[in-house]
């Protein structure tokens, strides 16, 4: 089968500091992977290079066979325009840790500005393509609600809804539960768990050890911006093989 | 003072202060419209231009911000004809208040831009909309909503400094005031008269700017 996700020794730096040394990652259609690691160990870099947030240096990513981000022509390296880097980074959607839903519209709006201005949807369209999303996040009584009016669960729901009613190939979740209070963490990570059901490829960068042992197919261990260790989840959390990964481990008190 | 003196002066010159009233509106509203236009232009360019642009950008604003806006009408009614451009002396106070306005509108602007969390254009990037349809769709209702009251205040100080355009001989508000006063020598009573209308202008248009940022609120 075809990789949905293929990187090929990724650097990334911001000017003289490399926080991305060389990291090669492929991701089948369907598998659901966990990146943990300790802050700083470029895990959301990696995430944002992907959806081409970022700039980065060295090396290829590839979305569903497609090159993003950058072309070589005559031996050089060239970003692409922006135009391309927009349809490409359409090719995946994320979900971030501040949710950064736009404030000046419902929960409806924030769902269907990408159909309609990236997609071109009809209005009548977006917004059938909105609701089922949000129905199924859970959202769709508060469709009309703006932003501040709701809790940062629902909010988080709306913003993955937006991202994934984009039927984007590949979804990254950045951190999506450290923002929320306790309480409020299930229900997102729920929403997560039943699009994973459903088969959808998924990137997750998370700190819920649980989650990440329960949901992936997949786990990274991610350390001073290479892939210190990588493998089942039950073989790492159990046996992890490398000292780091244990000591890790140890300190997120994952039992 | 003699009110019943007054009361009939004013019957008599009432519709020259009207007209001295429309003038100043109707060059005010001029100035804020091309002021707010080439001043958020310019905010944009400051924010995301490149290094010379914005070096040209931020001289420009320093330089007209720098200057007191009655010397700015007077270079542009007196140097502005120079170059062989052929300007009335309204015009002259429209292109020196407009750059003025400009200068204020600007710094708004950007402000308002970079006050727009950085999450919010890599939310919309995200999503695959090009960078005209985030500042279009994403960026410019926040920063409307933000830099409002911030406008508005910079409209009022156009219509204070609109009174300037009467050193040029444009017979506004404040210059008709004058050639009332000069003639029935009511000087407080006229003077009073038009700050009142000043104060009246500025403050419809601040209650308007009320009115619309309870619009814009979300």
């Amino acid at each position: 089968m075809n990789s949905i996700l293929e990187i090929s020794g990724l650097r990334k730096s911001y000017g003289p500091l490399e926080v991305i040394k060389g990291v090669d990652l492929a991701m089948k259609p369907g598998e659901v992977v966990s990146i943990i690691g300790s802050s700083g160990s470029g895990k959301t870099t990696l995430l944002r290079c992907i959806n081409l947030l970022e700039e980065f240096q060295g090396g290829d990513i590839r979305i569903d066979g497609q090159l993003i981000g950058y072309k070589t022509s005559n031996g050089k390296r060239v970003a692409l325009p922006e135009r391309e880097r927009a349809k490409n980074r359409a090719l995946t959607g994320m979900a971030f840790q501040q949710f950064n839903l736009f404030p000046h519209m419902t929960a409806l709006g924030n769902v269907t500005l990408g159909l309609r201005k990236t997609r071109g949807m009809a209005k009548d369209e977006a917004v059938a393509v909105a609701e089922k999303w949000l129905e199924r996040v859970g959202m769709s009584q508060r469709k009309n609600h703006y932003p501040i009016q709701l809790s940062g669960g629902q909010q988080q729901r709306v913003a993955i809804a937006r991202a994934i009613a984009m039927n984007p190939k590949l979804m990254l979740f950045d951190e999506v539960t450290s923002a929320l209070d306790p309480e409020l963490v299930n229900e997102v990570l729920n929403v997560i768990q039943d699009l994973a059901n459903d088969g959808m490829t998924m990137l997750l960068v998370t700190h819920e050890m649980r989650f990440a042992y329960q949901v992936s197919s997949k786990v990274i261990f991610m350390e001073h911006g290479v892939i210190a260790e990588e493998g089942d989840p039950k073989e790492m959390f159990h046996n992890p093989k490398s000292q780091r990964l244990a000591e890790f481990l140890g300190k997120s008190k994952f039992q | 003072m003699d009110l019943s003196a007054f009361f009939v002066e004013l019957a008599n010159v009432w519709p020259r202060l009207l007209q001295g009233s429309i003038a100043t509106v109707t060059v005010s509203f001029q100035a804020i419209a091309y002021g707010s236009v080439f001043g958020s232009l310019l905010g944009l360019m400051i924010f995301y231009g490149r290094m010379p642009a914005r070096i040209c950008g931020w001289i420009y604003l320093d330089f007209i911000r720098g200057t007191p806006v009655l010397v700015l009408m007077l270079a542009s009614f007196y140097i502005v004809p120079l170059a062989g451009l052929g300007l009335s002396a309204t015009g002259a106070g429209i292109l020196a208040l407009s750059a003025f306005c400009s200068a204020h509108v600007a710094e708004v602007f950007r402000g308002g831009l970079a006050a727009v969390p950085p999450g919010q254009a890599e939310a919309a990037k995200s999503v695959g909309l090009t960078f005209p349809k985030i500042l279009f769709y994403v960026l410019l209702p926040q920063v409307l909503r933000q830099a409002l009251p911030a406008w508005i205040n910079a409209a009022v100080e156009i219509v204070k400094a609109s009174s300037l355009l009467a050193v040029i001989s444009v017979p506004e508000l404040l210059l008709t005031t004058q050639q009332i006063v000069s003639r029935n020598f009511m000087n407080a009573e006229f003077y009073l008269v038009c700050g009142l209308i000043y104060f009246a202008i500025n403050l419809t248009l601040s209650k308007f700017g009320k009115l619309v940022e309870k619009r814009l609120a979300f």
